[in-house]
């Protein structure tokens, strides 16, 4: 994330990063996830699951929020995310 | 030797190592994947009162949701609750029977707008008229899609559907007007793509006392949207970008028309006496006058 001058408690915030857990074989490739992610975390991959869609799949796994706004939009119940508490933002 | 040993590993990790979606515990997980296309708006507005379920932190066993029929009415079969899955149109006389039988289940109307407007038209307005304590989500999906592209009671001005393939000549039904005027007393609209206010609304309508309906805008991918040669993705980028939101605005300016600007919101929230309240106060009364 780019700041206009580096705040002054930068050391102090965690900021939260997610983890995006996809059940491919549920996914029916609608897309709403890839469209509407804040951070444009995902993309479509070019693998087929059972069913004979693209699931997506994870571009940038580092931008990633934990908003669990995929997971509130799937249809499928295919996507989720989960708090990853490895990196933080001071890390970045 | 190497390839070998790759491959059964492929093969034996998606059995020990599939991941569980937080709503497992609402949904029936032997029935997914379940019926709605690909691009469905149901399924997101389904999993959005699941959560709102979850929020709300009321106990699972006092829940019951019963649907009519459609697409939408598939929603009862795939929840892990009391569920009915009733005869088309009637999903509010069900409810309200369940309601009265046990004042304690919180009820909650999962049905289309053909269900609910159409064939149901007239339940929905003496259910809201008599405040009956039920939640009713009314998913607005313009058209009959499972039936096959009909033109439904909501279907907008100059719509192509199956049955008006030169437009269709007849003005909706301003749905928020129409239970503003039946006398319901939580009144809210929003689309499938704001889950999160939508959401909220969900917790809010499940702990009102009294009759609650919801509006969802939800795009039809195949039978709407194709039909009138607009992308399932353009109508949804409609939905976020040609709406604006305006809590308590006026019934009269809430008629859907994506040039003028659709309004979303909570149009209204009051507090009335529900039937199963005043029935249990005249019986006392009648007891010990």
């Amino acid at each position: 994330m780019k700041y206009w001058r580096e705040p002054l408690d930068t050391g102090d915030i965690d900021v939260v990063r997610g983890k995006v857990h996809i059940i491919k074989d549920r996914c029916k490739g609608c897309g709403y996830c890839i469209e509407f992610c804040p951070r444009e975390v995902l993309g479509f991959s070019k693998e087929f699951n059972k069913k004979g869609y693209h699931p997506p799949m994870v571009v940038k796994s580092s931008e990633c929020l934990n908003c669990h706004y995929c997971e509130l939009l799937c249809p499928e119940f295919a996507i989720y995310t989960v708090a990853d508490d490895v990196e933080t933002e001071a890390s970045v | 030797m190497a390839r070998a040993k790759r491959q059964t590993k492929a093969k034996s990790a998606p059995l020990e190592e599939i991941p569980k979606h937080p709503l497992e515990d609402l949904i029936r997980v032997e029935r997914i994947p379940h019926i709605w296309c690909p691009g469905c708006g149901i399924g997101t507005v389904f999993s959005a009162c699941l959560s709102a379920i979850k929020q709300t932190g009321i106990d699972y066993g006092k829940f019951s949701m019963v649907s009519g029929i459609g697409c939408s009415g598939r929603g009862a079969g795939y929840v892990r609750l009391d569920s009915f899955h009733t005869t088309h149109g009637r999903a509010i006389p069900f409810a309200t029977g369940i309601k009265m039988a046990d004042p304690s289940v919180n009820v909650i109307v999962f049905s289309g707008d053909g269900d609910l407007f159409a064939i149901g038209g007239n339940h929905f307005i003496h259910a809201a008229r008599r405040n009956m304590d039920i939640t009713v989500i009314c998913i607005n999906n313009f058209i009959y899609g499972m039936t096959g592209g009909q033109v439904a009671a909501t279907t907008p001005h100059m719509a192509k559907s199956a049955t008006t393939p030169y437009g269709n000549p007849d003005s909706p039904f301003n749905l928020p007007m129409l239970a503003i005027a039946s006398g319901a007393t939580y009144v809210a609209r929003w689309t499938m793509i704001h889950s999160r206010d939508l959401t909220h609304a969900f917790v809010e309508a499940i702990n009102h006392r009294g009759f609650s309906f919801i509006e969802v805008l939800s795009p039809c991918p195949i039978n709407y949207a194709r039909r009138n040669k607009i992308k399932t993705m353009d109508m949804v980028r409609q939905f976020q970008n040609n709406t604006i939101i305006k809590n308590h605005a006026a019934p009269s300016e809430l008629d859907i028309d994506f040039q003028k600007g659709v309004v979303l919101g909570k149009f209204i929230d009051i507090d009335k006496p529900t039937p199963d309240e005043i029935l249990v106060k005249m019986r006392d009364q009648r007891k010990n006058p």
